[in-house]
């Protein structure tokens, strides 16, 4: 059964949650779909896949008019796509949405697929600007390892979309807005073929959201050198971000990398100390406020894309740098 | 135990040329090369079979210039490729992509595990990898960054979703799409370069999965997008100030600076 443009109306946003915390890209959604909802005169709806429990009037107070609350006292707890997908694609069979956001956060990425393969609908990756053009979606994404930009529209009903988290702005929070909460038990809530053992517990570190960032490359050459990087990151409020090759060498975790194949960051202030400024890294940080390089070669790239470059030795400047920042703060 | 690796060719990123004015991707510009996730994809894949056995097959749908990164697989490890290659699979969204994939996975008998990137350097949707295993009606398993344990049944793996880490165990068939981070890929041994040099690869168009897919779900035509226009932005002008010799001057420079931005009163 095919949706065509006749039968479908409104929009709908999933709502992300892990452990009943909503995660803000959805809110983020709902400022831009209430936006996209004035222009086509239609609802917006969000849904949202968790426990009876939950509280999910937030979604009510940051601009849905209706919340569908597909409910399960377990199955939601973990993120198995295979579950969410089934139950998704039912709902969206029957609510038959025009448009159909998702963020594009890892889950996203990997939910919203397989949700179009089933409804056997079109899906642009990774949206960083949505907007209305004849009553049709059109969806602008960056490709070619962030170097161009797409217009894409769909042919197809719904239109879908995944969104970057942190291009659009949160839905402000009413709490006095009403609409209409519909809950409803799982369709399918069991018998998933892929099992979820455990999650591994991490320190809870997230880059994406520092206001500075000091970036430590392969030109730091020791993990105790990462003392002083963390130092000043501290007197700047901000946090330790990496290159590649940095993680690479064993200096600091995953989590910190910035890049194409890490995390995209968008600081007011981004210091790369010792990075030469290979297009991955730059992939994930060139939307950053102001850029700072500190770097010997004076023909390392980042020079290029610096607004501010100090070509010389980190392990002079940075503690020369710490002295000054501490001594201005006493 | 049947394993299917699937593998883009694109262009060389350092070197692939972008026309402002113009909107488009020159990709004359540049050579091509396997996806890079797809390498780690493939290793994973030798890995499993080395304890063991069975075969792996890597497939890939694009131009017939694609044949020299199928060839580049069997230097590395696979037993054998085909080519998904047809003008009427041109213009293919993600949609056509997985079904076309999906079609000639059937082909082939189904696949036990399948590996996939997490997404490709050029179209970059990270899109193909879940849509294939949606089509095929087998879960997957995404963003995967180690292999825990596997066996001829089952495979546990730990996917990076929700902010966390999750150990998952499926039975087969499984999709897994993988990043960088799972292994090192091997480069191919002289030898194994050589005798892929002569291996034949099948090249499959539309007549040879016309069983498993209609003529209007694949290429430009069972697309669900469009892709109406490209905008090659114009790289940021950045202020570009450097100072090289005096490191004092440089110091106090950077210090207004960050005054500026009010990054200080923390
Ligand atoms: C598919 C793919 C995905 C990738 N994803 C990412 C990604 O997400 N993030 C990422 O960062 N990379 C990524 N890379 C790797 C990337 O190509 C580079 O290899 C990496 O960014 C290099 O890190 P670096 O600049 O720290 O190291 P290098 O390139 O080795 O640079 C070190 C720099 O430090 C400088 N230096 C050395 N000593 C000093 C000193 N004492 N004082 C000051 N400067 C000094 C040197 O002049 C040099 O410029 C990816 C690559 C591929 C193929
Ligand atoms: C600028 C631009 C933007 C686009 N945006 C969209 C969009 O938003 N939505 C959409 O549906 N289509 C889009 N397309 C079309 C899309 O790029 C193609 O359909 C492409 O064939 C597959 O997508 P990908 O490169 O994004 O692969 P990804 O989904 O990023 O690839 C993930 C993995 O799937 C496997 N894989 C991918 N392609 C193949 C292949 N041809 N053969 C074998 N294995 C493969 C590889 O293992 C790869 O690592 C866009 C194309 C362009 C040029």
């Amino acid at each position: 059964m095919k949706m065509t443009e006749k039968d479908c109306k409104g929009i709908l946003v999933f709502a992300e949650q892990k452990k009943e915390r909503i995660h803000r890209v959805s809110y983020e959604l709902l400022g831009k779909g209430k936006e996209l909802a004035a222009q086509l005169d239609c609802p917006l709806c969000s849904v949202v896949l968790g426990p009876p429990d939950m509280d999910v009037a937030e979604l009510i107070y940051r601009g849905a008019d209706i919340v569908y609350h597909i409910t399960d006292p377990m199955a939601f707890a973990a993120p198995d796509e295979v579950l969410y997908e089934q139950n998704l694609v039912r709902l969206i069979r029957d609510v038959k949405p025009e448009i159909c956001l998702f963020g594009a956060t890892n889950f996203g990425r990997s939910l919203a697929p397989r949700v179009a393969a089933k409804l056997g609908a079109g899906l642009t990756a990774d949206c960083t600007h949505l907007a209305i053009d004849q009553g049709q979606l059109v969806q602008i994404r960056p490709a070619f390892s962030e170097n161009i930009l797409a217009h894409i529209q769909s042919t197809a009903y719904p239109q879908m979309a995944t969104v970057r988290y942190k291009e659009f702005n949160e839905a402000p929070r009413d709490t006095n807005r009403k609409g209409q909460i519909k809950a409803m038990e799982a369709y399918v809530s069991d018998n998933s073929p892929v099992k979820i053992l455990e999650e591994i517990v991490k320190e809870d570190f997230d880059i994406a959201d520092a206001n500075v960032v000091v970036a430590a490359g392969a030109g730091v050459k020791a993990k105790e050198d990462l003392k002083m990087l963390q130092e000043l990151a501290e007197l700047l409020g901000g946090k330790l971000g990496a290159s590649r090759a940095a993680v690479e060498a064993g200096l600091i975790a995953k989590d910190h990398q910035v890049g194409y194949s890490g995390n995209r960051v968008k600081p007011s202030i981004y210091i790369a100390c010792g990075i030469s400024g290979a297009p991955q890294h730059i992939a994930g940080m060139k939307e950053s406020g102001i850029i700072i390089a500190i770097n010997s070669d004076p023909s390392a790239p980042i020079l290029n894309i610096a607004d501010y470059a100090i070509v010389g030795n980190l392990y002079e400047i940075i503690p020369k740098m710490i002295r000054k920042l501490k001594n201005m703060k006493s | 135990m049947r394993i299917v690796v699937l593998v883009k060719q694109v262009p060389d990123m350092e070197r692939v040329k972008f026309d402002c004015e113009a909107g488009r991707v020159d990709r004359s510009s540049a050579g091509t090369e396997i996806n890079p996730f797809d390498l780690n994809a493939l290793e994973a894949a030798v890995s499993i079979q080395e304890q063991l056995g069975g075969k792996i097959i890597t497939l890939s749908m694009g131009p017939a210039a694609a044949e020299d990164a199928l060839k580049d697989t069997i230097a590395r490890g696979a037993d054998e490729s085909v080519l998904l290659s047809d003008r009427r699979f041109g213009g293919a969204d993600v949609k056509a992509t997985a079904k076309t994939i999906a079609a000639a996975i059937k082909k082939l008998g189904g696949a036990d595990l399948i590996f996939a990137g997490i997404q490709t350097v050029d179209g970059d949707t990270g899109q193909v990898g879940p849509e294939t295993a949606g089509y095929l009606d087998i879960p997957h398993i995404s963003n995967v960054d180690f292999i825990s344990a596997y066996s001829e049944t089952d495979i546990t793996v730990v996917s990076n979703v929700m902010e966390g880490s999750y150990v998952k165990k499926s039975s087969y068939p499984v999709l897994i799409t993988v990043t960088k981070d799972i292994n090192q890929p091997r480069l191919p041994s002289m030898k194994r370069k050589l005798s892929a040099r002569k291996a034949h690869i099948p090249v499959w168009g539309y007549e040879e999965l016309q069983d498993y897919i209609r003529e209007d779900e694949i290429g430009l035509q069972g697309s669900a997008t469009k892709v109406k226009r490209i905008e090659v932005p114009p790289a940021v002008t950045r202020k570009g100030q450097v100072w090289r010799e005096n490191v004092e001057e440089a110091i106090d420079g950077l210090v207004e600076v960050l005054k500026k931005a009010k990054v200080l009163e923390v």
